[in-house]
């Protein structure tokens, strides 16, 4: 239901407005509208605030779908899951009240602040400052490329509270659109996924109540970790989905185009690059589906799972759409075919929710712990 | 505002193939959507329901397949479905189907609006809701782009036309046959899709709406396909050549041998 309901949204309202989206760097407000009036913000919405109560399979499989359409779209859905994650997993049961319902019903959208200009891959590098004042908190900083900014109403903001601790000093809060000292940047020209808005948020003596902080003071970063444990598969998913619309659109040319009298599919050098991406395209498919099966079931460590279908997905999304060029050839290379703004968008997937280098960090360091010698 | 949404189970287009003997269409599976037109009377149903509130309640005629557009209706934000259904109302033209549906629309209690999509994709005659709007009595206007305004028990209307739009006022309760850019319809929603799946569709039958026997399927179908068959082609043609004026004289030459 959830990937026929995400399909219909992809099919009528993403894909007939793609390129235009692209073309002018267009925020899709309205068919985000659309994507709340078809219920797809509750998905991952526990039933008692107003959601479907579904975890992260469930959104994979609506990410799937919408990146189908564009990437860029989905990326502002995944966006929106991704800012609110926290308050998910450590915000109180006051807090969840205050945001859940509404994010679940698509009437506000969030972000996520984390990225700062010397705090990319070492998150740990986070300056953006957050001290009580009577009880009130007062944030100084800049986030640079957040998704969705300007264009949200909910921030997670992650900000150090206690310098003199590290990583142990880093809190959370929610800042909300409108919030005092609270404004918004520069709006990047990007590569790829340019229908999704990246923009600096600044935070000059902006006063929030004292309630906005989401857990308790110094777990910022223990919170930080488990939301993207569970989110980058969303990410992995954006890369099935586009692969596989490179591969539709790869496939359906190769039939139709005709070269030497046959059509190109009939050479076995086009076979073959079409037969590897659509095997890598089912391999990647079937890890993501798996990780976040696992990762659902709430184990103890979920971070090998959640990086290796990161990585996996997102680098395979790469190679098929520099493929699918590959195969439509010049016209593969041409806006007026939809597979050269596929290869673009893939560029990013490697890059954003940690670079596929931090990945491999990860599973790195988490075989270096599972083998006791 | 109680309205009343017609909508037709049509095969889908997309998907078209003529039985070669018989130059029908060919229904063995095929797939069936709901006729498009409809999907914007629906629509603009719920949207008129979600600003001023009320009952959207979704009829269609057919067989008991039919009940599928129905509970895509109710997924759509419809409350309720309501089948027409009984084997007499086969081979039912405009006339006979306009009468089925005035009756079934009768038994359903008071309405303030009927809705239909302009026409249907498979028989493309525009008739049925003109046609159900005479039966039942009431003013009706096809054709609407645009609902400017609806309260006090009267509405202000855009009809489409070639050349621009008319303004109709009309009172209710009344019946539109809307075209497709009157509005942009929603994907079901994961709620929607619930409530369908549970959804109870009523079932009338031509004893429920007390039709007379000779007024439907058809019997009651002034209406009756004698053959369907592809025109052969034309004779000759002739390619003229030359300036304009000369192709023009040509021309001119040729139809005054018809004279």
């Amino acid at each position: 239901m959830i990937v026929d309901t995400a399909r219909e949204i992809a099919d009528e309202k993403i894909v007939p407005r793609r390129a235009e989206l692209d073309e002018k760097n267009e925020f899709p407000t309205d068919i985000l509208q659309d994507m709340a009036r078809a219920d797809l913000f509750g998905i991952f919405v526990p039933e008692q605030y107003g959601g479907f109560g579904g975890g992260c399979f469930e959104i994979v499989l609506a990410l799937e779908q919408l990146a189908r359409g564009c990437v860029g779209v989905a990326t502002s859905y995944a966006a929106s899951a991704l800012g609110i994650f926290p308050v998910l997993i450590a915000g109180s049961e006051q807090m969840k009240e205050k945001y859940l319902p509404d994010i679940a019903a698509g009437r506000k959208w969030a972000a996520f602040g984390l990225t700062e200009a010397n705090a990319g891959s070492d998150a740990s590098g986070v300056q953006t400052t957050a001290v009580l004042d009577g009880d009130e908190w007062v944030l100084n900083g800049t986030k640079q490329w957040i998704t969705n900014g300007g264009e949200s109403q909910i921030y997670s903001i992650i900000a150090i509270t206690d310098p003199s601790k590290g990583a142990r000093g880093a809190s959370i809060f929610i800042v909300e659109d409108g919030d005092p000292g609270f404004s918004y940047g520069k709006k990047e020209n990007k590569m790829g996924i340019r229908a999704s808005a990246t923009r600096e948020l600044i935070m000059n003596d902006c006063r929030i109540p004292g309630d906005r902080l989401v857990g308790r003071q110094g777990t910022g970063f223990i919170t930080v970790m488990k939301t993207l444990d569970v989110s980058r598969p969303g990410i992995a998913s954006l890369g099935v989905g586009l692969a596989q619309a490179a591969l539709d659109e790869a496939v359906t040319y190769a039939k139709q185009r005709i070269q030497f009298g046959k059509p190109i599919i009939s050479f076995q050098a086009v076979q073959h690059m079409l037969a590897d991406m659509a095997i890598q395209l089912e391999a990647a498919r079937a890890l993501v589906y798996a990780a976040s099966r696992h990762i659902d079931n709430n184990p103890r460590n979920m971070s090998k799972a959640s990086s290796m279908c990161k990585v996996f997905a997102t680098d395979m999304a790469m190679k098929v759409t520099t493929d699918a060029v590959q195969v439509l050839g010049g016209y593969g290379y041409m806006k007026e075919y939809p597979v050269e703004k596929m290869m673009r968008d893939a560029k990013i997937l490697q890059i954003y929710e940690g670079t596929n280098q931090i990945q491999r960090n990860v599973v790195g360091q988490e075989l270096n712990r599972e083998y006791t010698i | 505002m109680n309205i009343i949404v017609c909508i037709k189970q049509v095969p889908d287009t997309k998907d078209v193939r003529l039985d070669p003997k018989t130059n029908t269409m060919a229904r063995e599976g095929v797939s069936s959507i709901m006729n498009p037109f409809d999907r914007h009377a629906l629509e603009e149903a719920v949207r008129i329901k979600e600003e001023a509130g009320g009952t959207v309640t979704a009829i269609s005629m057919g067989p008991p397949q039919a009940e599928a557009v129905l509970r895509e209706a109710i997924s759509c934000g419809a409350d309720d479905g309501v089948l027409i259904s009984d084997r007499a109302f086969a081979g039912a033209d405009t006339w006979a189907t306009s009468y089925t549906l005035a009756r079934a629309v009768s038994s359903l209690g008071n309405f303030d609006l009927v809705l239909c999509g302009k026409q249907a994709i498979d028989g493309d005659t525009a008739q049925v809701g003109p046609g159900l709007a005479c039966q039942l009595d009431r003013p009706y206007v096809t054709c609407v782009q645009k609902i400017r305004s609806l309260a006090d028990g009267e509405m202000i209307v855009e009809r489409m036309m070639d050349d621009g739009y008319d303004v109709v006022r009309l009172p209710l309760p009344a019946l539109l046959t809307v075209v497709k850019n009157i509005n942009e319809p929603r994907v079901p929603s994961l709620r929607g899709k619930m409530k369908a799946k549970k959804a109870e569709i009523k079932v009338l039958t031509a004893a429920d709406i007390g039709a007379e026997k000779q007024c439907i399927g058809l019997a009651g179908s002034p209406t009756q396909v004698v053959s369907v068959f592809t025109p052969p082609p034309r004779g000759n043609r002739t390619v003229f050549t030359g300036t304009v004026e000369e192709q023009i004289g040509q021309l001119v030459e040729r139809l005054k041998a018809y004279l």
